[in-house]
This record gives C-alpha cells, sequence and structure tokens, in this order.
C-alpha cells in the first residue's frame, strides 16, 4: 500500500550561495498505512520543509523517500505520479481555491489525474461529503463562501484524489473553535473511512493529543522525540525546552502534582484528567 | 527558484556610498550614463571602467554580485557582440574572413557599454535602499509639482510595487506548489496547454493581491494617511559636504570623457 520510508534525508536551501541554509538533516522514519501522525515542532523547525518531500514537490539534497516501495524521485513520472498517492494541502489552503464554482474546484484534482467524467463527478460529490460541503454549494462560487467553508472545499480538493497518504500543514490555523472542531473530525471520519495514513502538521498540542496515535517533533531540522501521545507528553520540559508547550491538560495535571495531587503520569486529554481527579477524590 | 531573482536587490552595508544622500547617487547614475554613451575610445572606456570598479571598491560590492545580475541579460550580450562581430566592415582578421579587426573591437566595445550599463544601475540598487531611493526620486522631481504632476503619489506607488516585488513572489511559489501538489503541469504541454496551466496561479495571485491592497489601504487609513500635503519625514535628507564633492567629482568625470572624446581616444 502506501507505507513511507524516509531513509536518511536532508535538504539544504540555496546550497553555494551566501544564504545557504540546512533545513533538514538526517531524517529516517517510518510511516506504515493508517497511521494517524502529529508533526510538531516550532516556525522553522523544518517541518513544512519534511512534508514538500513527501510527495516530491521538493527534492532531497540527499537521502531517499519510498512511498510504497518505489523511490519517489526515481524520474519525472513517479514524481509527478506521486501527488495522486500522497496529498498534500498546504497553510490556508483557501488561498488557492480559483475555479468558478465548488464543484470545477474539487475537480481540478482528478481532472488532472485524467479521470473520465462520471468518475470525476462520484469523486468530487464523495470528497464533499467528508467534509461536509452541501451539494447546494455546488453550482457556488468558491471565494464567495465563508471562510471556514473555503478552507473545507479546499480540503475536498485534495481528497478528491484520493490519496492513500493526506498531509495537511495546520487545517485549523485561523479558524474559529467550532470551525476548528468541525475540520479535526471531518479529518478524523476520513481517516476511519478509508484507511489512509494521515499526518498532521500543528502547532495545536491538544488536537494533537486527541488524534494522533504518534507524534513526531521536529527541532532545528532534526526529529526531536517520536514516539506515542504517552511518550512525548510525560517529556513536558523537553517540550518546552524545545519552545513547544504541553496540552492544557497536562499542564494543569503538573500543577496539580506540584499542589501535592496524587496524579498518574501521562494525562493528555481533558477527558483522562477529569477521570484522574475523579478517582482521587473517590467518586 | 523564483527567489533567486536579484533584480533591485539592496546590500546593506555602512559605506561612503552607502552614505551618500540617494539624491547624489540618482544623479550620479545620470551622469554616469550620458559619459558611458559618450565614450567612444578605448581611453573613454577605461575610465567608465575605472570609475565602476572604484565604486564597487569603495561600496565593498563584489564582482560576483554583479555578473549574477547580469546572467538574465546574457543572451542578450551575446546576440549583440555576434551581431556587431559579424556585420561590421573593415580589414578581415584572415583573407576571406567574414570577421574583421573592427568588428571585433566594435563587439567589445558593445559589450563593456552593455555590462557597464547594467553594473552601474545596480550599484545604485545594491547601496540604496528602496526607500530612500523613493525619497531622492521624490525630492528631486518636486519642481515638478509647480506644474501639478502627482510627485509624491507616484513615487508612493513606486515604493509600495517594490516593497510588494518580493512579496508576491512569495505568493506565486506558494500557489504553485499548492496546485502542482493537486496535478497540476507547468512544464509540458503546448504553448495553449501551459499558458491554460497560468489560470489557477494568476486567479489566486490576483485575488490575494486585492486583497493585500484592501489591506493596505486600510491600514493606511487608520494611521490617517491623507496625501502628501504637508507631510513630514522621519529622517530628512540631508546633502553633506561628500555629496557635493561626489557630484563635483561626477561633473569632472563627464568632462574627462568628452575631452577623451575630442581627441578621439
Amino acid at each position: 500500500m502506501s507505507e513511507i520510508i524516509v531513509e536518511e534525508l536532508r535538504h539544504v536551501y540555496s546550497a553555494g550561495t551566501p544564504f545557504e541554509k540546512t533545513a533538514i538533516e538526517n531524517i529516517s522514519l517510518r510511516i506504515p498505512q493508517g497511521q494517524f501522525v502529529g508533526l510538531l515542532g516550532h516556525t522553522g523547525s523544518g517541518k513544512s520543509t519534511f512534508v514538500q518531500h513527501l510527495n516530491a514537490l521538493l527534492q532531497p539534497s540527499s537521502g531517499r523517500v519510498l512511498v510504497g516501495g518505489t523511490d519517489i524521485n526515481k524520474d519525472k513520472k513517479t514524481r509527478h505520479d506521486v501527488k495522486w498517492q500522497v496529498g498534500l494541502v498546504f497553510q490556508y489552503p483557501e488561498y488557492q481555491l480559483f475555479e468558478e464554482t465548488v464543484f470545477a474546484d474539487i475537480a481540478f484534482g482528478p481532472k488532472n489525474m485524467g479521470l473520465g467524467r462520471e468518475e470525476i463527478e462520484e469523486r468530487v460529490r464523495e470528497a464533499a461529503g467528508f467534509v461536509g460541503i452541501e451539494e447546494k454549494l455546488f453550482n457556488e462560487s468558491p471565494l464567495e463562501l465563508s471562510g471556514g467553508q473555503k478552507r473545507r472545499v479546499a480540503i475536498a480538493g485534495v481528497i478528491a484524489m484520493r490519496p492513500g497518504v493526506l498531509i495537511l500543514d495546520e487545517p485549523t490555523a485561523g479558524l474559529d473553535p467550532a470551525g476548528c472542531r468541525q475540520i479535526m473530525e471531518n479529518i478524523r471520519a476520513y481517516q476511519r473511512q478509508s484507511g489512509a495514513t494521515v499526518l498532521i502538521v500543528s502547532h495545536n498540542m491538544d488536537d494533537a493529543a486527541r488524534s494522533c496515535g504518534r507524534l513526531i517533533v521536529f527541532d532545528h531540522g532534526r526529529v526531536a522525540m517520536d514516539g506515542t501521545p504517552e511518550e512525548v507528553f510525560s517529556r513536558p520540559r523537553e517540550l518546552i525546552s524545545i519552545g513547544l508547550a504541553v496540552p492544557q491538560a497536562t499542564a494543569l495535571a503538573m500543577e496539580l502534582r506540584a499542589l501535592g495531587v496524587k496524579l498518574p503520569e501521562a494525562i493528555y486529554t481533558h477527558e483522562q484528567l477529569l477521570a484522574a481527579v475523579k478517582e482521587v477524590r473517590g467518586c | 527558484m523564483l527567489k533567486d531573482i536579484t533584480l533591485g536587490q539592496y546590500f546593506p552595508g555602512n559605506t561612503v556610498i552607502h552614505r551618500l544622500d540617494p539624491r547624489t547617487k540618482l544623479l550620479w547614475v545620470v551622469l554616469f550614463i550620458v559619459g558611458l554613451f559618450q565614450a567612444n575610445g578605448w581611453a573613454g572606456y577605461a575610465l567608465v571602467l575605472l570609475v565602476t570598479a572604484l565604486v564597487m571598491a569603495l561600496g565593498h560590492i563584489r564582482p560576483k554580485n554583479i555578473f549574477k545580475g547580469l546572467r538574465p541579460m546574457l543572451f542578450i550580450i551575446i546576440l549583440t557582440a555576434a551581431l556587431n562581430l559579424f556585420y561590421t566592415s573593415g580589414t578581415p582578421v584572415r583573407p576571406g574572413w567574414i570577421v574583421t579587426w573592427e568588428g571585433i573591437a566594435r563587439a567589445v566595445k558593445m559589450i563593456l557599454r552593455i555590462v557597464l550599463l547594467i553594473a552601474g544601475t545596480f550599484l545604485l540598487t545594491y547601496t540604496t535602499s528602496p526607500m530612500a531611493l523613493t525619497d531622492g526620486m521624490e525630492r528631486l522631481l518636486s519642481p515638478l509639482k509647480k506644474l501639478h504632476f502627482p510627485v509624491h503619489e507616484m513615487t508612493l506607488m513606486m515604493s509600495m510595487a517594490l516593497r510588494f516585488i518580493p512579496t508576491l513572489i512569495e505568493e506565486t511559489d506558494k500557489i504553485m506548489s499548492a496546485q502542482k501538489a493537486r496535478g497540476a503541469d507547468f512544464e509540458n504541454g503546448s504553448l495553449i496547454q501551459r499558458a491554460k496551466a497560468l489560470l489557477p496561479i494568476l486567479v489566486p495571485l490576483f485575488v490575494s493581491a486585492f486583497r493585500r491592497a484592501d489591506e493596505l489601504a486600510v491600514a493606511m487609513e487608520s494611521r490617517c494617511y491623507h496625501g502628501g500635503e504637508g507631510r513630514t519625514r522621519l529622517k530628512q535628507l540631508v546633502m553633506a559636504r561628500r555629496d557635493w564633492i561626489a557630484l563635483a567629482l561626477g561633473l569632472l568625470f563627464l568632462a574627462a570623457i568628452n575631452v577623451l572624446r575630442h581627441f578621439g581616444l
């Protein structure tokens, strides 16, 4: 299927000029099919550079990226075709909408794949369904929708390619809380129903704690931590020292522990905290 | 790739050249270009070359940076040189050849002229911030205000355009990546197909440019911007002694070129 294997990946921007900068270095990872992975790291830690290697938008300075066993940079064709397999949703994707209607914009990807009309229509309906865009909006101009709706149309445009791997760069940035919740629910539903691998770049530790089965923390272009949310959030001091935060529930649990309340380690969602506090109080 | 365009780039520094008043530098560039086009003998070209090298040394601008900026012009330079090389009549280098000694001389002079022309203007933008440049332009053109020419508005538009070039380049890069991720193909296909493929870039780019323009207008109005009338500046342009000396040297340079030209050197 679409297992991702990254070997010794390194990328240098503007190589050979005074502006030369190593963005990522020495990254080796294996992401099996179907995992829900959160990529954490502060601005400039290399996570955006990293995800652009996974669909061959950027070519490695050294190292390899394999998707489903094939080196995606093998030749021009694999570099192009890997885009159907690995769908990448950029930050603020609503700024890339350009078609006259919502339907046509979602259909842009499938059309580039060279699919037939019926197949395209089926995929557009399916993708719109995943992100909760109603069919009555299909003939509207995407530029006249609300911010949250635009974002969901843009995500549908990538989902419509039915990628085995879906990567989203900060999908909830700049949305109101209701919009954030809805988008995260849409993504989780897509992952459950399609069995796709999902990678989410995020600054929101609560989202990451809630949705992801695995967290990869980037720092200065390297992988600083890689593990389950329990493992990663049980090292709060390290996280804070590289400029990240812990989920609100973990922070609160730390404060409570400092006050002498006996709480178990590895608390990172509100539900876990609530359960632990209830247990301590004996109810 | 798009980011590598050096057009109009500014290299911050604190050399004599950087400290000169932008008006002085603008006038110098005018004098320099006039001198360059008046020079017709080898001595004249040597003088222009010498002046350029001197300014580069004083401004700490490396030849490498000039040559990097020349790269987009390479085709025009080669074409001009080739035309002059093959289409100048005179004594052939060897009997029967089309290439003449006069042709070689003219080709070299044309290359020098284009390279020096570009180098001169690059030295201006490399050592003067866009802000200072438009300020200087505004002051130099201010006599035109008497003729109701909107000098302030024009220079404001210029500085905004300069300010937004890098932003729009970055934006274009981003939109291109996003559309490529959806399988858009900008490199293959016929001319018409490729022109059509630009649509997914141009529409979002225009939308965002208008949005930015709108936001900028609101930001300016909320800070009570009301045009150039009665507006004061944080940084006043002052002509120092070095500026007058530089201008005197500029006139001397032009005079020297004309003397050389008079004697056919």
